[in-house]
């Protein structure tokens, strides 16, 4: 019980920290790391909450191939750091103030709103991770067939989209 | 062994991590940093997704954030694309050269 306890916290540190640092970085490159370690934190979440696949999914879809697209980018840009621009007086307090009302709304739906489900509804059901991934499949084969199938033309879209976007246009310079 | 972990506490850690990418959204001046706070962002939602399905034990909100994964897969791909157009355009991608619909 306390080993988990324990486990929580210091993922929970991690993952307030590494997203403080992408916040805080100057270099994009480091922001993207912090960001790799964060995905890689909320991964173990997963796990935590019994959900294999997702966790799984979460390693490679985010931490693996979003990110390599991100690093990829930012090397190709060359726009690992940005000089320091101008900002507006106002912006950084403001933005803070807003994200500490985001903050409290939500903190105050929680401990308001939430308080009969504030434990796990069904603490004893067993997590059986081979189970778990067996019903997730069936159910995404069978009830959510059509959406799968449309997040198929999704992704050709997107690729489609993107080769449409960067492609160079003859006679046009860069 | 999860289960000694109240779902609030991670309902609490998805609010923190969502109220951080909005954060950055909002004081970051680089593309980039902007859209890896929006993924921040997602993700935060996706982690209450999978406490809520854990909580209320169906798999719905793991199916759902499968979808998430992929539909932001997706808009990664193309974001990314826009940035490199915008700064093969203006030999720049900070936010603030993007003005040109200003009056």
């Amino acid at each position: 019980m306390n080993l988990t306890l324990i486990l929580f916290v210091i993922l929970a540190a991690v993952a307030v920290a590494s997203a403080a640092g992408l916040l805080i970085s100057r270099n994009t490159v480091y922001a993207a790391l912090f960001l790799v370690l964060n995905f890689a934190t909320v991964a173990v979440f997963y796990l935590l909450l019994g959900a294999p696949f997702i966790a799984l999914a979460q390693v490679t879809i985010y931490a693996g191939a979003i990110m390599v697209l991100f690093l990829f980018v930012i090397m190709l840009l060359g726009a690992d750091k940005l000089p320091p621009g101008k900002f507006l007086p106002w912006q950084r307090p403001t933005a803070i103030v807003l994200t500490g009302i985001l903050l409290a709304e939500a903190g105050f739906l929680l401990f308001q709103r939430l308080q009969l489900s504030a434990t796990l509804a069904n603490p004893e059901a067993s997590v059986n991770a081979t189970e778990t991934i067996r019903a997730l499949g069936l159910a995404l084969f069978n009830q959510y067939l059509l959406p799968f199938e449309v997040t198929s033309v999704l992704l050709l879209v997107a690729m489609v989209g993107v080769i449409v976007l960067t492609k160079k246009v003859k006679g046009e310079p860069g | 062994m999860a289960q000694t972990i109240p779902l609030s506490w991670y309902l609490a850690i998805s609010a923190a991590l969502f109220a951080m990418g909005a954060l950055g959204v909002l004081i970051r001046r680089n593309p980039l940093i902007i859209f890896m706070s929006v993924e921040l962002m997602l993700n935060a939602a996706n982690l209450a997704f999978v406490a809520f399905a854990r909580s209320f034990d169906v798999l719905t909100g793991q199916i759902f954030v499968f979808f998430v994964m992929t539909v932001s897969a997706a808009e990664v791909a193309v974001g990314l694309a826009l940035i490199i157009i915008i700064f093969r355009n203006k030999h720049s991608i900070d936010v603030d050269l993007l003005n040109s619909l200003k009056g």
